[in-house]
Formats: structure tokens, sequence, C-alpha cells
């Protein structure tokens, strides 16, 4: 009941995706992995911080007219490995997807460490980080190895 | 090094045994003729250099060298990939030193031929970490259960970093010695106790000295303390003089990976105890084993002349 009751907090959409079970207070971050903070023409909307059964609180976004790729939705797995996303078309769900994160976040960050050779923007090989351990995650560069503090990762979005 | 396992470090350790009469010069084997090295070293160094060319040359192959950065492509802002795709055509093999950190894993994505990292930034310097390994071998006759000392900077110095992960594959007993403002970094502690390592973290280095089988010294540098006072009264705990060695057990060696300012007093040269400068000249072996081995050539099990 208390989840019908929270997504009753906006609108149901009519196409588009929904990325439910975002941590609480990482629905910004969210849109920022998904590049939906800038110049992007289709309506956003934001649910931060209600009651969820499964997680005590969570964050919700529900991005209208663009179905999110799966590529596009493992880059959330930093911020929000649990979400769990659906695709709707005509106001119904019609596909169900989660946060994959692999062996590796290829591409969506750089290394936080300043003396990293993948420091230069020039330098055109991939960004790789390594995913070391799952619970907590950890992270250590690919080139040069050193462990990664998530909290500083995220200010570095590529 | 982590992509070696202990079996191939032993077998490049025992490989590079066979190869001394080579590097001596008593014998000539050139098993690497025909074959092209590329010394990039986008810093300087003397010693990593001249003993990979060194390496290369008594196995019959050949060097080119970077030249001084200065004046190459590099300044001009030439990215480490375009360089690589370069060198990558004309050689063989590549040996790098450069100022980033994880410079040499970048250069292996970006090149078909094989990457020898002779140092990057404050990172990995696994060639160093051979010879040294090598050093203790040849000294001691296994790298097992030693009880290692590692004296000095430990905050800076890339190759306490490297060896102090490989001699905890090996079940060595650590203990840093240092200054506070030089200990060795925390995660790196960290790291080496999360692999089952006995660390000891201690300022006291002549007090250390007796327990030890091997002592590795390195050398506090100047720059490193706010004035010269401070550097004086830290810097003196960190120098060891041969009278200081009375009481040491008497296998034990002591290492240094050059050059040495004053930290290791002349009057210890002479000692039993002295090994650096035979750690500089294995240098020599330990690259030329390691070349054999990224290149795919076996070194043969009997190498004659010469007494290895």
């Amino acid at each position: 009941m208390a989840e019908e009751h929270n997504m009753r907090r906006v609108t149901a959409i009519k196409n588009g995706t929904v990325i439910d079970h975002i941590p609480s207070g990482q629905a910004l971050k969210v849109l920022e992995l998904l590049n939906l903070t800038s110049d992007t023409s289709v309506p956003v909307s934001l649910v931060m911080n209600v009651p969820s059964k499964k997680m005590g609180s969570k964050d919700i976004i529900k991005v209208e007219d663009r179905e999110l790729t799966q590529a596009e939705l493992d880059r959330l797995a930093l911020v929000a490995p649990e979400s769990s996303i659906a695709i709707i078309r005509a106001y119904s769900v019609a596909e169900k997807l989660t946060v994959n994160l692999g062996e590796e976040v290829r591409n969506v960050v750089r290394c936080t460490f300043s003396n990293c050779i993948t420091q230069n923007p020039r330098e055109p090989l991939p960004h790789r980080l390594r995913v070391t351990k799952t619970d907590p995650l950890t992270l250590r560069c690919h080139y040069c190895v050193r462990p990664q503090n998530l909290d500083e990762l995220i200010h570095n979005l590529l | 090094m982590d992509d070696l396992t202990n079996e191939d470090i032993h077998s490049i350790l025992a490989d590079a045994q066979r190869l001394l009469p080579v590097a001596r010069g008593e014998t000539y084997l050139p098993l690497l003729e025909g074959k092209i090295l590329g010394n990039l070293f986008f810093e300087p160094s003397t010693r990593t250099r001249m003993s990979f060319e060194t390496a290369m040359k008594r196995l019959g192959g050949d060097v080119i060298n970077l030249g001084d950065v200065k004046t190459s492509s590099v300044v001009k802002g030439e990215t480490l990939f375009d360089t690589i795709q370069m060198v990558d055509g004309y050689t063989d093999i590549i040996a790098m030193r450069h100022p980033r950190q994880g410079a040499a894993r970048y250069a292996q994505d970006a090149a078909r031929v094989p990457i020898l990292n002779g140092g990057d930034g404050a990172g990995h310097h696994p060639t160093q970490t051979m010879l040294d390994l090598f050093t203790i071998q040849q000294s001691h006759g296994t790298l097992e259960g030693l009880t290692v000392i590692l004296a000095g900077d430990l905050r800076y110095g890339r190759t306490v970093h490297s060896l102090s992960h490989a001699l905890v594959r090996f079940g060595c007993r650590l203990i840093f010695a240092s200054p506070e403002l030089l200990r060795m970094p925390p995660e790196i502690v960290e790291d080496l106790r999360e692999h089952g390592a006995d660390v000891t973290e201690t300022d006291d280095l002549l007090g250390n000295i007796n327990h030890a089988d091997v002592v590795y010294m390195t050398r506090i540098q100047k720059e490193r303390f706010a004035d010269e006072d401070e550097y004086a009264k830290v810097a003196g705990a960190y120098k060891l003089h041969a009278r200081d060695l009375d009481n040491a057990k008497s296998e034990m060696v002591i290492m240094h990976p050059l050059p040495r300012v004053d930290e290791i007093h002349p009057s210890v040269d002479k000692t039993r105890h002295a090994r650096y400068f035979e750690q500089a000249f294995n240098g020599v072996v330990a690259r030329m084993a390691l070349l054999c081995r990224l290149l795919g050539i076996e070194v043969p099990a009997e190498i004659g002349g010469g007494d290895a």
C-alpha cells in the first residue's frame, strides 16, 4: 500500500523510464550519471526521501519519452546498484531492468588519483576501474591500481 | 609483479642464476640476437636504463633509446599512446620509466610488443623487485620466512613498496623502520596485513638489527624535511656504520637500491654484510631473465663457461 501511495506523488507517465529504489539522497547523482541535468528536453520528475518498505526511505526518478538503455543504466552501479528500472509504454510496464555492475566500470568516471596516466585528457584509451569487491563496492584503477574513494569518484564523471 | 605467481618468480630467479656467467661476460650467449629493445625513459635513470641495455647486449640483442625527453616529440605534447604506437613498430620489446603511475599498464594496452615497467610514478618498480629478490635468495638460499628490515624513506620509495608486497608472498616478517614523517603509507600496511603479513612499525633501526636476515636501506632526502636541522635530527638514526653491526647475525645482508648518500658509511662496504654492489650487478641478470621470458625465449638448462 505504501508503495502505491508513493507512486502517486507524481503522476504516472505514458512513455519513458522509471528508476525506483534509489538510495535516499542519491537521485541528483543518478541524474548526473545519466546526463539528464543539463540540455535535455524531456520532462523529468524527481521524488526524494519517500518511505520505502524495502529500504526505509528512497528516491524515485521518472523520465518521460525516453527509454534508457542497459549501457546507460549500468552507469548507476556506482551510486544506485540496487535500483529497479521499468520501461513504460502506454502507461504500463513493458520491460523490467536491473543495474549490472560487471567486472569493470568502463568510461563512466576518471580515476581519482592525481598522478594517474589517465589524467591526461588527450590519452585515448578507455577509463577502466576494476571491481575488486562488491559489498562494500571497492574499485581500483586498471592502470595505476590505486583504490578509489567512491565519494570523490562521483565528482569525476566523464 | 601481481601478474606473476610465486612459481613464476622462482623460475625467473632460476633463469637469472644460470645467466650469471653471461652477465659477467664469461660466456657469450646470443639468445636475443636480432631482437631490438626500445628504452623509453621519460624520467632520468642511470642504473635501470644502463642495466637493461647491458642485459640486452650481453644476450646479443640491440637497443634503441628514446633520448632526452626535452628534445623528443613528448615535449611537443605527444600522448603516451602515440609514442608507444611508434616505438612498437620499431622494436620487439619496450622497457620504460614514466613519471605518471599506471603508465606501464597503459602502454601495455596500447602496444603489440611486451612492456617491462622500469618504474612509474610512485607506483611499481617490478624489475628492481626481481633483482632484490634474486639478491636475497642468493644470500640466504631461500626467500621463505626471513626477517627483513626496510629502513629510511618508506613513504616515497617505490622500491620498498613493491618489495614489501613480494616478500609477504613468501611469508617474510617485515620490520619497517622510519621516521614518523616517512612511514610506510597506511593503505599499504593495511593491504599487507590483509594478506597475512607480520608487520612491525618502529622508529628504531639500530635496536632491531640483531633480529634481521636482511636490512634494506633507502636514502632519506633532505627536501622531505622543513629545514636542515630537522633533517639532521631525524636522519642520523637511519645511518649505518660498521660498528653498528657487531651483534648482527653473521649471514645478515645489507642492501640498498643506490645511489646512497651517507646512510651507509663506507666502513660497511668491507664487512661481510654489504651486498649493495652485487645487488646493482644483479640488475643485469634479473633483467636478462625477464627479457627472455617476455620474448618467449627459453633460457637453456645448462649454460657452459664460468661458474654460476
